[in-house]
């Protein structure tokens, strides 16, 4: 088939209409799409319990809490950059705010934005780092990875006197600070947590800044030629600041939910998430050498993510094959992602 | 030809003892069919294991065995995150599940989903950590080991040997029973007891922790680890650092047992998680078929037993079973 109408000879190519179903065909997310409906089919057929709405609220949250950290962190691996921190950091964030108000007797809100300041800190000392050294962002976040891994540790049992923290459910702002950031909305009853809007909402901004803004169209630049984005004006290290900064705001509202949903924050969480996220970028059409992929994607990727995680439970299969299925499926997604970007370019 | 060959040679060279075709006649005597005519009634149960864990698969057997017995469909899942293990009790009370087993080591993030579970209506047993909260939670009964109490006994059993400065080594980062049984430990012991954080995921990494440690202090004359698979590294550690140390361990698998026969290991302090599996699901049935509710509001304790080198020989069997 062939989009064009106009002779190429006569017509700059770039100027040249395409028609929708190309537009729909070069889309970064359009193979995750499809791999989304395989798996929900395929476990629509396979685990009775799968298609209840109360299994969808339960899917959709776990989709969610990992969608929340997958859109900034898509946006990163656009830009080129990874973030090894990104899962100790939710870790860390949720420390913050909890020490910090149990320590000061401070209202709740108090740590939350000491440490909504604190992550950014953080995010922006990987940015910081990055562009100052010129290192790889996979060798300067895992070492932040390493660090924030001690310090979790370390000062939370320095300051409680155990790996975990103290309560604070009894402090002031508790209960609004739970609203905003844990609360659960039951729609025609079945229970949607709140995370679900926040991670929709990230989704819905990060697409927005990557599509229709000036800043959008740097992420796209530095991600597919720095030195290039540099040489025609564009603020590399501002926007790789920024990348850092946004995957840091995500990782505080997750830290936020996992603190007001359960009140007590373990200090040895979130290792090996950050490589969750990453797969759900990916599956989701990012790719790994940057300037290529979208925040829709990540979404559909911590879906699919979602589906499988939770479907291989109501299937009531043995969960001893539970990582095994994952790899096979990050293998296949990124394989028909990688077809289906052949097939919308041999048909230019 | 190469197949003849092999079948000719396997079939020559039989074993008497031991391989495969023992496993199989045991695994024979052993299959069992429902004991009872209740209804088949599907129970779950999630835990707080992370993925390859020997302790857990014991209890995972303990449970399926009573399953069968108790004519139960019986589903298991673990996640070592809080926020993942409650998603999958969420998961069973989606599938409206006939009953309900969870560990509570990290009893916040299970608070709410324990409590959506028993709302529903779903009869909840707690094993093996969270004797603390079982109850406030709603669940029925709890059953297993008291940490504290059986840290106590660790301290008590040091003091027998005439141990003077003991090591405890924590191999999971976050888990309050395992703070408890240090604690407890300490409280009992007459000497002192320093605490040991490693990383349980990493077997080299205990084995160089433990040995660096041991290097540093050669006054030190006892190690606790707190799960069998780590009783071994330790005994390396030891070997290496060329340590007088005696090793001691929570928990039993086929090497501690071993290691006890052959004194490389002093004493062993058993939970019996066969049991912890098993009676959840038998309680279970119970309260199914006929409202009974066993440990009048206490948890039930499954341990600690404390297993020297006299009793590992009666056990050695067992353990090689994967059920001790």
């Amino acid at each position: 088939m062939s989009g064009s109408t106009a002779a190429p000879d006569r017509l700059d190519e770039r100027l040249v209409p395409t028609s929708p179903l190309r537009k729909l065909l070069g889309r970064p997310e359009l193979g995750s799409v499809v791999g989304a409906v395989a798996v929900f089919l395929f476990f629509a057929f396979v685990a009775d319990s799968f298609l209840q709405a109360s299994s969808f609220g339960t899917v959709l949250y776990a989709a969610s809490v990992l969608g929340i950290m997958a859109a900034p962190v898509a946006l990163l691996m656009i830009g080129g950059e990874f973030d090894l921190s990104a899962g100790v950091l939710v870790t860390s964030s949720a420390l913050i705010s909890s020490m910090f108000s149990y320590q000061m007797t401070a209202n709740v809100w108090v740590g939350v934005l000491v440490s909504l300041l604190v992550t950014l800190a953080i995010g922006a000392f990987n940015g910081f780092m990055l562009t100052r050294t010129k290192l790889p962002s996979f060798i300067i976040t895992l070492g932040t990875f390493l660090m924030l891994t001690g310090l979790n540790l370390g000062f939370t049992k320095l300051i409680s006197g155990t790996v975990s923290t103290k309560a604070i459910g009894d402090m002031e702002g508790f209960e609004s600070a739970r609203a905003l950031f844990a609360s659960t909305l039951t729609l025609g009853g079945v229970e949607f947590k709140v995370t679900i809007l926040w991670w929709l909402a990230l989704v819905a901004l990060a697409t927005w800044i990557l599509l229709r803004t000036r800043f959008g169209n740097w992420i796209f630049a530095v991600g597919g030629e720095a030195d290039a984005a540099r040489a025609v004006g564009v603020p590399v290290v501002r926007t790789k600041i920024g990348l850092y900064l946004g995957v840091a705001f995500a990782a505080w509202i997750s830290g936020q939910h996992l603190l007001f949903s359960y009140d007590v924050v373990q200090s040895g969480e979130g290792v090996g998430n950050e490589l969750t996220y990453i797969i759900a970028a990916v599956i989701g059409g990012c790719l790994i050498t940057g300037g290529y992929g979208s925040a829709i994607g990540s979404a559909v990727g911590a879906f699919i993510f979602g589906m499988t995680s939770k479907g291989i439970v109501y299937a009531e299969w043995n969960p001893d094959w539970f990582k095994f299925f994952l790899g096979a499926m990050l293998l296949l997604a990124t394989l028909l992602n990688a077809w289906v970007r052949k097939r919308a370019e041999a048909t230019t | 030809m190469g197949a003849v060959l092999a079948v000719v040679l396997a079939a020559a060279g039989c074993s008497s003892t031991g391989g495969k075709r023992a496993e199989e006649r045991a695994a024979e005597a052993a299959e069992g069919r429902a004991a009872v005519n209740t209804p088949r009634w599907t129970f779950a149960m999630v835990t707080h294991s992370g993925d390859g864990d020997t302790f857990w698969d014991i209890v995972q057997k303990g449970a399926e065995q009573a399953a069968v017995k108790d004519n139960i469909n019986f589903l298991y899942s673990h996640n070592d995150e809080g926020n993942q293990q409650a998603q999958l009790v969420q998961t069973a009370i989606d599938k409206k599940v006939d009953g309900l087993i969870v560990s509570l080591a990290k009893p916040d993030a299970m608070k709410a989903v324990v409590a959506k579970a028993v709302k529903a209506g779903i009869p909840v047993v707690t094993v093996n950590s969270g004797s603390a909260e079982s109850k406030e939670f709603g669940a029925l009964t709890h059953i297993g080991q008291d940490e504290s109490i059986a840290g106590e006994a660790v301290g008590d059993e040091l003091n027998e040997r005439g141990r003077k400065k003991a090591l405890c080594v924590l191999h999971e980062q976050g888990n309050v029973g395992h703070e408890q049984r240090c604690a407890g430990a300490k409280k009992t012991f007459d000497g002192t007891m320093q605490n040991l954080y490693v990383d349980g995921t990493n077997m080299p990494d205990v084995t160089a922790s433990i040995e660096a440690k041991l290097q540093s202090d050669k006054s030190i004359d006892a190690v606790v680890t707190l799960g069998a698979p780590f009783a071994d590294a330790a005994v390396q550690a030891k070997q290496t650092a060329g340590s007088k140390a005696e090793i001691n361990t929570f928990d039993l698998n086929a090497k501690v047992a071993t290691g006890l026969q052959t004194e490389k290991l002093g004493f062993a302090v058993d939970q019996q998680p066969y049991l912890q599996g098993y009676q959840a699901v038998d309680l279970l049935w119970l309260y199914r078929s006929n409202l009974n509710v066993l440990g009048g509001g206490q948890p039930v304790l499954t341990g600690p037993q404390i297993i020297t080198a006299d009793d590992a020989d009666a056990l050695a069997d067992y353990t090689k079973r994967g059920t001790r």
